[in-house]
């Protein structure tokens, strides 16, 4: 069946199980592959979007919980990387493979988005969901303060 | 960007329905302004350009190509490797455009692998650079008839300062084309490098930053299969019979096909089993939990990580094959003191799971994209798994979702390759974390023993060190019984302690798993080991852990194991450039020392550890602080690192490493641990095989690089042997208890 939904700003329709994690409809049939597996059981935080602003791991959301919502991935977090928290990962560089980084943006921006500046414990609630095996939390850390300390 | 994305967003246009419109917009501008991360023929050359060796190509637009030919996993490679050649050939940096390099020999050693790739390739990048600069230069004393002498290269531009004339490197390009290609130049002074020892910001960011960053996992192609495998539980287990019934009625399932059976040793050859292949991931997944299939769990069905710990400590408590010796180290002494440790297996882990596509052309040539650390070996792989000449072979390197050892093993690779050719389509073979975790090469288990014998003043007068861990060359050829060949180098024979009377022996160990490498290899246990017994012996004689420390690694000296009869290869290195200095070993235990701020007061309950250790020809340093919360769990607040790593190219890469590494140390300290149960791994994902989160990262992680004209030695991995140990001796500072097993989660503190 179809499952129609807004995926950054576009209306899709796509013909998928519902019951196909969205991760797996995200990745293999609307071909956007900027949102990662590293888990499949909602333990690392590579796969989170945005559904209805609010962020979650598409890796156990199946995509009938997206029909008629709108989801937004790290594609559409901004038109050309100038949102906040990209600038704020760029500047700091945060990033060693990158490939838990599109998470812990997405993760980033819907906390600051919700508490525009977090503490440290804040942070480490929000983020510890997001597993980095290179070992960027530092970064992330002074970088969602720094997003803070520049908005504010 | 590459062929990929346009293929992918034609693929999505179809599956969707959708006639164009602004859906993958994100995708097209993240490419606009980055680097290519796929190889590109000849064909994707549209301006005139002259290649003056294989890593650089001028093109007469200015633009200045250079093939990265090392693999990107967040080291850093794909910005330090040009730092260096865009230095020596004096090329603005806004005019480099990275292009990563396919597997082909012509680049010479491509295994990104031993923290190699700038210590073993600074000169040849230097080189690479070099000869582009001069032959800008010949192709101007030509244009303008001076002798090229009088010319110099600076800021993308020759200039002959006498007549005043200059000329930019893109202008320079249509002279250049047929002159003869020097192979030899002078090297740049240090005091004129432009990028070497400048932070610059990674190439990739903004690719990273947006979801344009491509990955193993990443590549689509048209007419794709997604494939997912079920492995034997036990390693080197076969199919006996499978049922697929089930599979093939899920919706998506395009095919079920048995594995080739694995043969010992397994090398990098395919596990096995058997793969469902469909129209997408998920319904390839569903497909294989569906599978009835019996086993034969082969000849490691019985191994149990309970009853192997007992016998390897038993092998490490007894005497075993000397592997080094100096004076007499069962001299009678004032006192002795002896201890055990042991550590478990690990997974590497990396974020992205193994992952591959290949595709198996009408002509039999095999293209094959792929998150590999070891392009080359994965060429040759391929084409012994289908038959061909690897030059029928195609390797393009994808970024790497992380490596740590296990993306150089391109077991993965041949899965892909194998399926592509019998299903007649392209195939994408994407590991699941379980996979990774129970079907990996695994790091190996080990046990250590101590014993010392102090004199009279207490000064340590003998040592006696034994190492039990199966091999890694136990997945590579029959009949290995234990530690072997490179292994021994790994923190053993280059102990650095200054100690009159040394043994140093290993003990027998046979493998049940395929044993591989994991960051800095041997060197985790080794270095746990001996660091956490320097640490002891520091309280069994009164001393500051500190102080002793530095009694223990003695006078500054340059130390040859081979004098001790030790068969030592320095990773592959020259004594005399890249000697065992233990001068700057103690120089950062006395640095991180100081950045810690060793013997102030700290609260009731409260910890200082260090640990020191040279590996891969870098010396580091660790200390931790750590105390234990109210609900028991050790708590790591701060950490302090120190590196001397000779030369360093990108310091802010130099000191994420560092971060990075004591991050993963913390992992192998705290949490890391695989058990084995009747041939298989009992873990399977990240709930019970936890890695460090954010809640649990310190404070700060800070790092100091000293100050070095000395040669590059090893980045990647060197960070990591000295964390566990400074941690546990950190606890043991905090509360005089002693952990001499890891990870310190099987001791209720984590």
């Amino acid at each position: 069946m179809a499952i129609e939904f807004e995926l950054n700003g576009e209306t899709v329709s796509l013909e998928v199980d519902p019951a196909m994690p969205l991760l797996w409809a995200i990745r293999d049939i609307a071909g956007l592959t900027g949102t990662k597996y590293g888990c499949g059981k909602a333990l690392c935080g590579s796969c989170v979007v945005h559904i209805n602003g609010q962020p979650m791991r598409s890796c156990v959301t199946p995509s009938a919980a997206a029909a008629g919502g709108v989801v937004t991935t790290i594609e559409g977090l901004s038109e050309d990387g100038s949102h906040p928290v990209q600038v704020a990962w760029r500047e700091l560089n945060v990033a060693q493979c990158g490939y838990c980084q599109s998470g812990q943006i997405m993760s980033a921006a819907a906390l600051l988005e919700r508490s525009p500046n977090p503490s440290d414990d804040e942070i480490d609630a929000a983020m510890s969901g997001n597993i980095c095996r290179c070992g960027t939390y530092n970064r992330i850390r002074k970088a969602i303060h720094k997003v803070a300390e520049d908005q504010s | 960007m590459s062929e990929l994305r346009k293929i992918s967003r034609r693929e999505f246009m179809k599956r969707t329905g959708q006639a164009g419109g602004g859906l993958v917009f994100a995708l097209s501008f993240a490419s606009a302004c980055q680097p290519e991360q796929q190889a590109v023929g000849p064909a994707a050359k549209a301006a005139a350009s002259v290649a003056p060796n294989v890593y650089v190509n001028l093109r007469n637009d200015g633009i200045v190509e250079i093939y990265c030919h090392r693999s990107e996993m967040g080291q850093g490679i794909r910005t330090s490797l040009p730092q260096v050649i865009a230095d020596e050939l004096e090329a603005d940096w806004d005019k480099i455009k990275v292009i990563q390099a396919i597997g082909h020999e012509k680049y010479g050693d491509q295994n990104t692998d031993g923290s190699t790739s700038i210590r073993q390739h600074f000169d040849l990048l230097r080189n690479a650079g070099a000869t582009a600069r001069d032959m800008m230069i010949a192709a101007a004393a030509s244009l303008w008839g001076v002798p090229a002498e009088e010319c110099v290269a600076r800021e993308h531009a020759v200039h002959h300062e006498a007549s005043g004339q200059s000329a930019g490197f893109g202008d320079l390009v249509d002279t250049a084309i047929g002159m003869p290609q020097p192979e030899k130049a002078n090297f740049k002074d240090r005091k004129d490098y432009r990028y070497i020892g400048k932070p610059m910001d990674t190439i990739d960011g903004m690719a990273f930053t947006t979801g344009g960053a491509m990955y193993g996992t990443d590549t689509v192609l048209p007419n794709m299969l997604y494939a997912s495998i079920e492995r034997c539980p036990a390693f080197g287990g076969k199919v006996v019979s499978f049922d697929d019934a089930a599979a093939r009625e899920v919706a998506g399932v395009v095919d079920v096909i048995r594995m080739p059976d694995p043969t010992a040793p397994l090398v990098f050859n395919v596990l096995g089993g058997v793969a469902v292949l469909a129209d997408n991931t998920w319904s390839a997944e569903t497909g294989r939990k569906a599978l009835q299939i019996e086993w034969d769990r082969g000849a490691n069905a019985e191994h149990q990580s309970d009853t192997y710990k007992e016998a390897l400590i038993a092998s490490a408590s007894a005497p075993g094959t000397t592997v080094l010796n100096r004076g007499d180290a069962d001299i009678e002494t004032a006192s002795e003191f002896e201890a055990v440790y042991y550590a478990p297996y690990l997974a590497q882990a990396p974020m992205e799971p193994p992952a591959a596509t290949a595709r198996v052309n009408e002509d039999g040539t095999c293209e094959v994209w792929a998150c590999t650390q070891d392009p080359q070996t994965a060429r040759d792989v391929v084409a012994g798994t289908l038959g061909l000449d690897k030059e029928q072979v195609i390797i393009n390197v994808t970024l790497l979702g992380g490596g740590f050892g296990r993306k150089s093993k391109p077991d993965f690779i041949a899965e892909a390759a194998w399926l592509a050719r019998e299903t007649g389509r392209p195939v994408k073979v994407t590991w699941t974390r379980e996979d990774d975790i129970r079907h990996g090469y695994l790091h190996s288990v080990s046990a250590q023993y101590f014993k010392a014998g102090m004199d009279e003043d207490g000064k340590t007068a003998s040592w006696v060190q034994r190492t039990s861990f199966p091999s890694i060359a136990s997945t590579f050829a029959p009949g290995v019984k234990g530690p072997s060949g490179f292994e021994l180098d790994l923190g053993l024979l280059d102990s650095p302690w200054h100690v009159p009377n040394m043994r140093i022996e290993t003990c027998e160990a046979l493998a049940h798993v395929r044993i591989g490498w994991l960051r800095s290899v041997c060197n985790v246990f080794h270095a746990f080991g001996a660091c956490s017994f320097v640490d002891e012996l520091a309280h069994v004689k009164g001393m500051d852990p500190k102080e002793h420390l530095l009694e223990m690694i003695g006078p500054a000296r340059k130390i040859n194991p081979k004098d001790d009869g030790g068969e030592y290869t320095n990773y592959a290195q020259d004594l005399e450039k890249h000697p065992i200095d233990t001068g700057r070993l103690a120089a950062v235990a006395e640095k991180v020392a100081e950045m810690a701020g060793w013997g102030r007061e700290l609260p009731e309950g409260r910890g200082l550890g260090i640990a020191v250790h040279r590996s891969f020809l870098s010396y580091t340093g660790a200390v931790a602080e750590v105390s234990v919360d109210e609900n028991g769990k050790l708590v790591v607040h701060e950490m302090w690192t120190c590196i001397d790593a000779g030369t360093v190219v990108n310091p802010d890469r130099v000191v994420s490493q560092m971060e990075g590494a004591g991050i993963f140390g913390m992992s192998i300290a705290l949490h890391g641990e695989l058990t084995a149960r009747n041939g298989g791994i009992v873990e399977g994902n990240f709930d019970s095989y936890p890695v460090v989160r954010m809640s649990e990262a310190p404070a700060a992680i800070h790092c100091h690089i000293m100050e070095s004209d000395a040669p590059p030695g090893g980045v990647g991995e060197p960070g990591v042997p000295p964390v566990a140990p400074a941690i546990v001796n950190a606890y043991f500072a905090a509360s005089g208890k002693r952990i001499r097993e890891l990870p310190l989660r099987n001791a209720g503190l984590a």
